[in-house]
């Protein structure tokens, strides 16, 4: 049975290359799937009428106890035989209804149609009340591709947008629904629900939901506008969707849970109470429409309301009659969509006062027409007519109580209802063909292009079937038994004839056809009445007005919440973390802790007093400073400061690593000062600053309360306490701290690292603008001034430190020159130094990356951006991602040998002269590490640096070409363009 | 444990003009406001680590005189990130600067039409349900048929 569902979802995905190589013919060559699986079906007619089913059990999400299962018994059998059956021939259909040339959109709709035949399949196959939640909910997707067919088309749009929130509300309802009903069945297969039903409150409720889905799936009242305006789609989507799927799928779930649960309260006057009242309005309202489709639609919302209610009843009798009705309005209303296809696609309008004599050019669709209309007006001998038998035999069961839980009364009332909704419908349905078909007094003959034969089988066909049928009323009741011997049977036992004697009724129906046609004969005095009379409040009103009031509501909350500016938003966050942390922090400090007092003391040593106060007091500067650069200094101050209490805390490599970033971030910052301007902009002394002030005491404030709490609330020994053991008997290193970041704790390490790689990224693309880099040039490239010799720089007697010529002579620094020349090397050895005994001392790949960084920044210091190119002639992009490469590597690496991940492994090595080295393989880790920070200092001075100079020398010398500066300017700010 | 009150000042204060500052609208200041919160925090991870101890270096010292390494290890990679973010703003503000000549924040400018809407009682504008041009949109605003 999966097979069946899939091979339709294999037939979507080829649909847009089939229709593309041979257009509409497509559609005949998909419609093989459905006919496949309608042959399907009839090989299992044996076993389901024999009271069988055929399953099938794939496991799907064990963890959710979510299967793939379907199951078909009789009821679901009938439903795939309409479903499949008329997908065939809608199908069929479509490769004439559409235009040779078809349209682009066609490969999508080939797509959503195909795929909308399987999942409705699914939907009755499933045999998982959230499996049959999640068809539902693809009917509804599909449904909403179909009807909004042309994208270009507002009204097909707001149809289908109508269609989609209408049904996707009813369908969230119903998962709730199911969900509770599953929790208290204990179980989310339907057979075993419905073997052993649920009762009680909590189900009451869960039904009641599930109907709502089912309501609004099948366009009851008060949800009925839907399907009218889905009428926007193409007349096969019409055809398929009124008449054998979509809303169809609300009856099947009445009719699937009636038998169990027919007897829930609220059940009842939920479904027979809006049934009936859906039938009037629908009959009503379709008799006085001049659009042919339009008619038909409302005539669709009529019968689905009538079949509801006989679902519903849940008697035998009720049943059989509603599974014949079912039938009967596949083939008669499937029939009646596609003849007003073939109508609107041969005259070119749908307007039943344009349409006159249109039934003498085309006879053969105007008898399946009148046919198909006999049946829906309950004529005999037509397959309509003998469901309105039993109809009538079901109804006068109620009023004789066979059903307990429904009194007599309601038994006539329904009774009453449905009686005048077949008036109604055989009065549209007069009206239907006569406005298709009879030639009108007064209106000139329509012209009529000739109907190729093809195009006419399917409504023919459909119309054969419904007088086979009609006739075969012993065969229907043997098969649908099936299904509806599982309801209480009345005091005789009813089957489907077309003569069941002179009973009442037999004059029930004639009764109704009697006033049907004398409704008919009054209908243009029916039409003004009802236009006088007609409510200005309809159901689509109060639909606009609903969505409307949402929207307004969105709008009025995101205008007060989302107020677009960045310090607002950050105030809110703060002030939540005084509200609901500070609470909770003040309680446990006015409260006491659990823990006995706070353990608290002045310091941990007069220098941490020492170095705390210059923190304290440049950090309260720097927020007072005006000037840009002030500021700065003074946040480096108390970076170092913080530098100075982490040695002091016995965290040397953090201390490092602290005073180098901090040194860093201070060239970076001059760097790019350098081109804002000197001061902050002004800053009235307004009350708002007061209020930054006031919060920023505040949360200071809450901080220091959390760390008080927080540091005498450990309870748990930390797990840090094992850290050094492990790191020297499994990292084969000293440095707790650097075997934590390599080794015990690596992998977050290596995201870290992944962030830098995202910030250098980000950094240099806001710089560059548009391209990754800037390019190398070297020295030896670029002409010097005119005024220098220009020497070597490449083999033989090669200058060293070659950059500072290529600057001017009062930009150059000769005692910076000499001290790069001494230090540099050094200082780069010391960086190597670093990242490899970092594994026994204080060091690391982190700090060796930044001690290379700052070699390179003194350099480019001293000998200007050409400078930087000689002592780094690599792009820091290639750098960066090599770094993360190598780091990748070293994690997965040990993968391959031990099937563990970022394993660390050791080796000794005795080679002559340097005596006893100790290799570890997580070395690997922290040298990609050292490449990312190298190319991310790289990065910077690339862009803050050396890119900058080239701004600040453009403006220079557009400055001595006596330009407007302005606009120099301007053009500089909106450059980002390639270097000169 | 004996918490230093000096050292939780310290975090305090730093929190407090980072804040201070954050609150700001001009990029140079707010970042200047990210470095002073971030060394708090950083500083903070030392009060949580416990008392101060010997440099967690393996033999030198018995383990149980070490300082803890974990949190340690944690301030570590964090400061390294508080350079990539420095950098990252600083590049925002020079952008910010190159384009519009300062390197304030400014207000979004979508979210203050939507205030307008809010304040003006309007829908959105993705709305189109409105009745404005309605004809023939759809079934129910069809003319129905009122004379024979």
């Amino acid at each position: 049975m999966l097979t069946v569902v899939l091979a339709h979802a294999l037939a979507a995905c080829v649909a847009p290359a089939l229709v593309h190589r041979v257009g509409r013919w497509a559609f005949l060559v998909l419609a093989l799937v459905p006919a496949a699986t309608f042959v399907w079906a009839l090989t299992w007619a044996g076993t389901v009428t024999d009271g069988g089913a055929a399953v099938s059990v794939t496991e799907w999400v064990p963890a959710l106890g979510l299967d793939l299962a379907l199951r078909m018994g009789l009821l679901q059998w009938v439903m795939v035989l309409v479903v499949a059956g008329v997908g065939v021939l809608v199908m069929a259909y479509c490769a004439w209804y559409f235009a040779e040339t078809p349209p682009a959109s066609l490969a999508g709709f080939g797509l959503a149609f195909t795929a909308f035949v399987g999942t409705m399949l699914g939907l009755v196959l499933a045999d998982d009340l959230l499996l049959l939640y999640v068809f539902w909910e693809l009917t509804t997707v599909f449904s909403y591709l179909l009807i909004g067919f042309k994208p270009t088309d507002r009204p097909g749009r707001l149809a289908a947008m109508q269609a989609l929130l209408v049904t996707t509300l009813g369908g969230l309802a119903m998962l709730v629904g199911m969900l509770v009903l599953g929790q208290q069945a204990g179980t989310f297969r339907i057979s075993e629900i419905l073997a052993d039903p649920p009762a009680g409150t909590a189900t009451t409720v869960a039904l009641l939901l599930v109907l709502l889905g089912a309501l609004t799936k099948s366009a009851q009242v008060p949800f009925h506008f839907w399907l009218p305006a889905a009428m926007a789609a193409p007349t096969p989507v019409s055809a398929y969707l009124h008449a054998a799927s979509m809303v169809k799928a609300g009856v099947y779930l009445v009719a699937l849970l009636a038998p169990a649960f027919a007897g829930t309260p609220g059940w009842h006057p939920v479904v027979l109470g809006l049934g009936t009242a859906t039938m009037l309005l629908g009959g009503a309202r379709a008799l006085r429409q001049l659009d042919l489709k339009l008619l038909l639609a409302y005539g669709t919302v009529s019968q689905l309301g009538f079949l509801m209610v006989l679902v519903g009843i849940g008697t035998r009798t009720a049943a059989l009659a509603g599974l014949a009705m079912l039938l009967a309005h596949a083939l008669f209303k499937a029939t009646l969509f596609l003849v007003v296809g073939i109508v609107d696609h041969q005259t070119g309008t749908r307007d039943l006062r344009e349409l006159s004599g249109v039934g003498r050019r085309m006879p053969a669709v105007a008898v399946a027409a009148a046919v198909a209309g006999a049946s829906m007006a309950g004529v005999p001998p037509l397959l309509g007519f003998v469901g309105k038998e039993t109809v009538w035999a079901a109804l006068l069961e109620v009023t004789d109580g066979t059903r307990g839980d429904l009194p007599p009364a309601a038994g006539w009332a329904v009774l009453v209802g449905l009686v005048l909704g077949s008036a109604l419908t055989a009065a549209y349905t007069l009206r239907f063909w006569w406005g298709a078909f009879a030639a009108k007094t007064g209106v000139a003959a329509t012209e009529v292009t000739p109907v190729p034969a093809p195009f006419a089988l399917a409504p023919v066909v459909l119309a054969g079937l419904t007088v086979v049928l009609g006739f075969a009323g012993g065969v229907l009741t043997d098969v649908l038994d099936g299904y509806a011997d599982q309801l209480p049977t009345g005091e005789e036992e009813e089957y489907l004839a077309l003569w069941h004697g002179l009973e009442l009724p037999l004059a029930l129906s004639a009764v109704a056809l009697l006033l049907g046609l004398l409704l008919f004969r009054l209908q243009h005095q029916y039409c003004r009445i009802a236009a006088r009379v007609g409510t200005r409040f309809t159901a689509d009103a109060a639909y606009r007005v609903v969505l409307r009031r949402v929207d307004r509501f969105s709008v009025e909350a995101t205008g007060l919440f989302q107020r677009g500016s960045v310090p607002t938003y950050l105030a809110v966050i703060l002030l939540v973390v005084l509200a609901l942390p500070g609470a909770a922090t003040v309680a446990v400090l006015t409260g006491g802790t659990e823990g006995g007092p706070l353990g608290v003391r002045l310091w941990d040593s007069p220098a941490q007093g020492a170095v705390a106060l210059v923190t304290v007091l440049a950090a309260v500067a720097a927020a007072r400073s005006r000037r840009r650069l002030r500021a700065v200094a003074l946040a480096g101050v108390t970076g170092y400061g913080a530098g100075l209490i982490f040695l002091l805390h016995g965290a040397p490599d953090v201390a490092l690593t602290q005073v180098l970033v901090e040194t860093v971030s201070l060239v970076v910052f001059v760097l790019v000062l350098r081109r804002l301007p000197p001061f902050f902009s002004d800053r009235p002394l307004s009350v708002r600053r007061w209020w930054r002030a006031a919060l920023g005491v505040a949360v200071g404030t809450a901080v220091s309360g959390f760390l008080l709490v927080s540091a005498n609330a450990r309870t748990a020994r930390p797990i840090s306490e094992a850290f050094a053991d492990a790191a020297y008997d499994f990292g084969y290193g000293k440095n707790v701290v650097n075997i934590t970041l390599v080794d015990i704790r690596a992998w977050d390490t290596m995201g870290e690292i992944a962030v830098l790689v995202a910030a250098a990224t980000g950094v240099a693309s806001l710089i560059f603008i548009d391209s990754r880099t800037s390019g190398i040039r070297r020295v030896r490239d670029i002409p010097y001034p005119r005024d220098v010799t220009k020497l070597s720089s490449q083999g033989g007697r090669r200058a060293w430190l070659p950059g500072p010529r290529t600057l001017s002579p009062e930009r150059r620094s000769i005692v910076f020159e000499v001290i790069t020349r001494l230090v540099f090397h050094t200082v780069m050895v010391f960086a190597i130094y670093l990242l490899l005994a970092g594994h026994n001392l204080p060091g690391g790949g982190f700090a060796a990356g930044m001690v290379a960084g700052l070699a390179l920044m003194v350099r480019y210091l001293a000998g200007g951006r050409y400078e930087l190119d000689e002592a780094a002639p690599v792009d820091a992009g290639v750098l960066i991602g090599t770094g993360l490469f190598v780091a990748a590597l070293a994690s997965l690496g040990p993968l391959v040998v031990s099937g563990e991940a970022q394993r660390t492994y050791d080796v000794y090595l005795y080679p002559p002269l340097l005596g006893e080295i100790h290799l570890v393989s997580s070395v690997g880790f922290d040298i990609g590490v050292f490449l990312v920070v190298v190319g991310l200092t790289l990065d910077v001075l690339r862009t803050f640096g050396s890119r900058l100079d080239r701004h600040i020398l453009r403006e220079e010398q557009a400055r001595d070409r006596g330009e407007s500066i302005d606009r120099q300017a301007e053009a500089g700010r909106r450059e980002g363009a390639a270097p000169r | 444990m004996n918490v230093s009150l000096v050292l939780v000042a310290t975090c305090g204060v730093l929190v407090g003009t980072g804040v201070f500052l954050m609150l700001e609208r001009s990029l140079t200041r707010v970042l200047v406001g990210l470095v002073l919160l971030s060394n708090g925090v950083n500083l903070g991870f030392m009060v949580s680590a416990g008392e101060p101890g010997e440099p967690p270096i393996y033999g030198s010292a018995p383990t149980a005189d070490m300082a803890d390494p974990l949190p340690q290890a944690l301030v570590l990679t964090a400061i390294v990130i508080t350079l990539g973010t420095t950098a990252f703003l600083l590049a925002m503000a020079h952008r910010s600067w190159q384009l519009h000549g300062h390197d304030e924040v400014q207000d979004d400018v979508e979210d203050a039409s939507i205030r307008r809407l809010a304040d003006a009682d309007e829908t959105s504008q993705g709305y189109d349900l409105d009745d404005r041009d309605q004809q023939g949109d759809h079934a129910s605003a069809r003319p129905e048929e009122d004379r024979g």
